[in-house]
């Protein structure tokens, strides 16, 4: 009997569950009992955290500066003198790759001093958009043929035509500057990882929190560190998309054989050779996917860096979005999309492309991609100049289609946002108050009624029947943290909220994803649609929602569900797609249905797999419930948000981020264990 | 190696280039995401680069822009609210930085009300009276899936004027029939208006006058007159916490260097002060004749010029 018990899940998890209801049932709701809510002990935290940014930022190590402004000097803190220099650079090379786009007179003014501010013909004159549309095509033939010639520049020609060029030019600016920040930074730290085991250890939780952490929580130090503007933007970005590089690198180099190293070594190659032309490009796959999710991860930033002074799609979209303009607003997102696909193919190809080491070519022949390129750019410089003459009403439209002024299908979308309104409204209002009182109050209303004991005998126990006590000590660890803090309570709310579009995303994700697995085009296809859905800007989901739920926990539930379906399918696809077709084989040859196949041998391989996706659901979940808190919440979410207008804002916000932080990683060990041990036990790795 | 070491010098010789040659201080003019505060920013950009400066249009986050003043980010904040934005723009003056650059000519209505259509269909008898809210058929005409039956408020959010209004409910006596939602952002509040009218459901929001829906009709309800000292929070006690919002002013904030930097562009700055009608006419620009921010601006100065000349004077 008690060995039983000692191998069997399910009977543990049944037992656990007994004593959490049994929990949840005696110990009765009274404010100053231990075993309903702890006392909030550590409560000074936020506190602490703002003196010492305060500090940090305002008195520490000061240094006189002469202020000519002023006429006298200032004590400046050394660590904000250098942040500001670090802001003056990334600024810097924003506007200077803008202006190439757009035309500008501050590089210059900046190279000068200033100086010739009133010589206009100093005006650095735009490459005309037609310019550009070529040149991707060339740059995109050359890369890797006339397919991708044809995406890159159809992509912004229609880019152009819709007038988004000059916010889709510089949000481009911003992301060409980041992302390559994001990718240098990424691989160094990824080799330093790989390279020190310590360095390593330290790197994981740093690179757990930075990619959990809800954004909102960290815009208010950026700003005071960095200064707002396009360049608080970028630091903002290189925050959030640079670990997945840094964990991609790791992973890919710790998967090199040393059969690799070792020819490496034997052909005579001193360390730094062996790093740069033996071991990353071997491990080349897996830093194409890093930088693949760096150019995703950098474009799904452009509406948080908007917050923080970022110019382009992501602040036109809230302009849009505050104005009721959806079709607008996703016209606008339909760019960021584009952007996403056309940078990523054309780096992936750039990164694919072989060197051809043999080949014996010519000056001509060698830049013959450069010379068309500039002979057709000096070309269409020359008509655009012409065309100035023609275009006479003050829009010169081969040369920059000004914002507003070009094609639009947003009528279309509002009409498509109303004929769904017209259609459906009577019966998602039927729904929303059936969901609302029926599931979403009785789960919020359970989830806060539960005492904070049987909360971690319920989590703890967990950590332990699945991944013994190391795990049940670090989940234990992670939860108490909270519990100690003056919101418990929100934090319920929060686990209420994720609990429930985590598990609605998962069934979605799975059922979509394991039909569309069946066959490679619709799994292709799948993919697509979940690259589109994560660039996409999330922001544009928050007004139709409202508009069809009411500013109800319903509104925010589908928002977050919208979201954090892609992951789900994402992984599932990708798992059941890589179960081996020998298996398919076997399987069919033993007579099984379809059905039974799914079932019994495909769901439970790529089960592993699968539930790392759902871990990331959580993550996106999180993330959109957070934002959720625009609609309106009674969560951590809506703390973090009004942080951003409270005088000590910057302490209680990174406080409450890495409690959701602390959510996510709690929920990452219990599955990552898990899915570590199920790996083991079908011998996959 | 030695390209790698060059490239390295280039990166680093930039580093220092950009961070010492730094652009010709422009004036940074927040801009937030609703039209008037948009065109009113391009109005000032324009009026600024006539006077021989240069002015940088900044897209900032209305409450965290004090900060960013104050730390001398942005030299000015033109549009500050007293209800909304009282609390950061206070607290950026307490913590030193941000200077009070006058107020518009105008007094700001901030108040719960209900569209003109709620009160053209009848859904709650007696309004703009308070007293209307007494009766438990116009709250039931105001619920929604997830107020339990009784009307309910749509607030702004929390921080803006945190407990006043469930404070309000309860000083009225009226919180067993109404009850009060937070919402998250002003975007909410706007569709929560469009939502509801076309759904046919009453609606009580948060809203503020200037704005874009005086155009279609809003009226604020009356309350029992605001005194000093009639919220619980300022003192007062439950009897007196039923009272309506104050006249609020609109304010604007400027970085306490910016007289010293740009001395004219702050007079003119000081002196400009916009009323009702002017912002109504800038939101009116953009919001119903279409018209792009920076042309809206250039029309608006053009409208105005006298005005404008007067104040750059």
């Amino acid at each position: 009997m008690l060995t039983n018990f000692k191998n069997s899940r399910p009977q543990q998890f049944s037992f656990l569950f007994i004593v959490f209801l049994l929990l949840y049932f005696l110990v009765p709701e009274n404010e100053n009992s231990l075993l309903w809510r702890l006392p909030p002990l550590l409560k000074d935290i936020p506190l602490l955290i703002n003196t010492l940014l305060d500090n940090l930022m305002f008195k520490w190590l000061t240094v006189p500066v002469y202020d000519p402004d002023w006429q006298m000097y200032e004590d400046k803190p050394i660590f904000r003198i250098i942040t500001r220099s670090i802001a003056d650079f990334l600024l810097f090379l924003i506007i200077f790759i803008r202006e190439i786009f757009l035309g500008g007179l501050q590089t210059i003014g900046s190279i000068t001093g200033g100086a010739f501010k009133e010589l206009k013909w100093l005006y650095l004159p735009a490459v005309p958009w037609t310019a550009v549309v070529i040149g991707l095509f060339i740059l995109g033939y050359r890369l890797k043929g006339l397919g991708l010639a044809f995406i890159a520049s159809i992509g912004f020609f229609y880019v152009s035509i819709f007038g988004q060029w000059e916010p889709t030019m510089e949000t481009l600016s911003l992301v060409l500057v980041t992302a390559p920040i994001c990718f240098v930074l990424g691989l160094s730290f990824g080799i330093l990882g790989y390279l020190s085991k310590k360095v390593e250890k330290t790197l994981q939780p740093i690179l757990n929190i930075a990619q959990t952490m809800p954004h909102f929580s960290y815009l208010v130090p950026i700003l005071v560190l960095f200064g707002i503007g396009d360049h608080a933007g970028a630091v903002a970005t290189i925050i959030f998309a640079t670990p997945p590089m840094i964990r991609l690198t790791i992973l890919g180099l710790k998967k090199i054989s040393p059969e690799v190293v070792e020819s490496g070594l034997m052909s005579g190659c001193n360390r730094f050779q062996l790093l740069f032309r033996v071991l990353i490009p071997t491990a080349r796959r897996d830093i194409l996917i890093g930088v693949n999710q760096v150019i995703m991860q950098c474009l799904a930033m452009t509406t948080i860096a908007a917050f923080i002074g970022a110019k382009g799609l992501g602040f036109n979209l809230k302009v849009a979005l505050n104005g009721l303009k959806i079709g607008k607003a996703a016209e606008i997102g339909i760019c960021v999309v584009i952007i996403a696909v056309v940078l990523d193919k054309l780096s992936l190809a750039w990164a694919n492309k072989q060197k051809d080491y043999f080949a014996n070519l010519n000056f001509y022949k060698k830049n013959l991609a450069t010379i068309y390129f500039i002979l057709l750019t000096t070309i269409l410089g020359v008509i655009a100049y012409i065309s100035a003459f023609y275009f006479e009403e003050g829009f010169n439209y081969l040369y920059l289609i000004p914002f507003g002024e070009g094609l639009t299908i947003a009528p279309i979308l509002d009409a498509g946002v109303d004929w769904i309104w017209e259609t459906f409204f009577y019966y998602l209002n039927i729904f929303n108050k059936f969901l609302i009182t029926n599931v979403l109050f009785v789960m919020r209303d359970a989830y806060l009624g539960m005492p904070v004991v049987s909360t971690f005998v319920l989590v703890m126990g967990a950590g332990y029947i699945i991944g013994g006590i190391r795990s049940c000590i670090i989940v234990g660890a992670l939860i108490l943290f909270i519990a100690l803090s003056e919101y418990w309570n929100r934090a319920l709310i929060t686990a209420y909220m994720a609990t429930f579009a985590v598990g609605v995303s998962a069934i979605l994700g799975i059922v979509t994803g394991s039909l569309c697995a069946r066959n490679e085009i619709s799994a292709k296809f799948i993919l697509g649609v979940c690259d589109f859905f994560q660039t996409f800007p999330s922001f544009i989901y928050l007004i139709p929602v409202i508009l069809l739920f009411g500013i109800t926990d319903t509104s925010v539930m589908i928002a977050a569900i919208a979201y954090a379906s892609v992951p789900a399918t994402r992984y599932t696809v990708e798992g059941l797609r890589s179960v081996p077709s020998s298996l398919h084989d076997a399987a069919s040859m033993s007579g099984v249905s379809n059905f039974q196949r799914w079932k019994s041998i495909e769901l439970p391989l790529a089960f592993p797999h699968i539930m790392l996706g759902i871990n990331q659901t959580l993550i996106f979940a999180l993330m959109m419930i957070v934002l959720g808190a625009l609609i309106g919440t009674e969560d951590l979410g809506q703390i973090i948000m009004g942080c951003l207008s409270r005088p000590n804002g910057a302490g209680i916000g990174l406080t409450l981020g890495i409690f959701v932080s602390f959510i996510c990683l709690a929920a990452d060990n219990l599955i990552r264990t898990w899915a570590d041990e199920r790996k083991k036990l079908l011998g996959i790795e | 190696m030695l390209k790698f070491i060059t490239k390295i010098a280039v990166v680093a010789s930039l580093f220092v280039f950009s961070s010492v040659a730094k652009a010709a201080d422009p004036i940074r003019i927040p801009v937030l995401n609703w039209s008037s505060q948009i065109v009113m920013a391009n109005v000032m950009a324009q009026v600024f680069e006539e006077m021989g400066h240069t002015a940088e249009l900044v897209p900032a986050e209305s409450a965290s822009r004090y900060e960013a003043v104050r730390i001398g980010d942005l030299h000015v904040a033109h549009e500050t609210w007293e209800s909304t934005m009282a609390l950061p723009f206070y607290a950026a003056m307490d913590k030193g930085g941000l200077i009070d650059a006058g107020s518009h000519n105008l007094i700001t209505f901030e108040e719960m009300g209900v569209p003109n259509w709620v009160i053209d269909e009848g859904l709650c008898p007696g309004l703009p009276n308070w007293e209307a809210l007494k009766s438990p058929e116009c709250a039931a005409n105001f619920a929604t899936a997830d107020s339990d039956g009784k009307g309910r408020w749509l607030e702004g959010p929390y921080e803006w004027h945190t407990d006043v209004m469930p404070n309000r409910l309860k000083g009225l006596g009226i919180d067993d029939l109404w009850t009060v939602k937070f919402a998250g952002s002003a975007d909410a509040l706007w569709a929560e208006l469009k939502a509801a009218k076309a759904e046919g459901r009453g609606t009580v929001i948060f809203n503020w006058s200037p704005n874009f829906t005086d155009a279609a009709g809003f009226t604020f309800i009356d309350f029992p007159p605001y005194f000093e000292g009639c919220r619980l929070e300022n003192g007062g006690t439950l009897e007196t916490t039923g009272c309506g919002s104050p006249k609020g002013w609109l304010k604007k904030a400027a970085h306490i260097k910016f007289p010293i930097t740009h001395p004219d562009a702050y007079k003119f700055y000081t002196k400009m002060s916009f009323t009702a009608p002017q912002i109504g006419l800038m939101a009116d620009l953009v919001d119903s004749q279409g018209m792009d921010h920076a042309a809206a601006a250039t029309e608006f100065i053009a409208q105005n010029r006298d005005l404008i000349d007067l104040w750059k004077n």
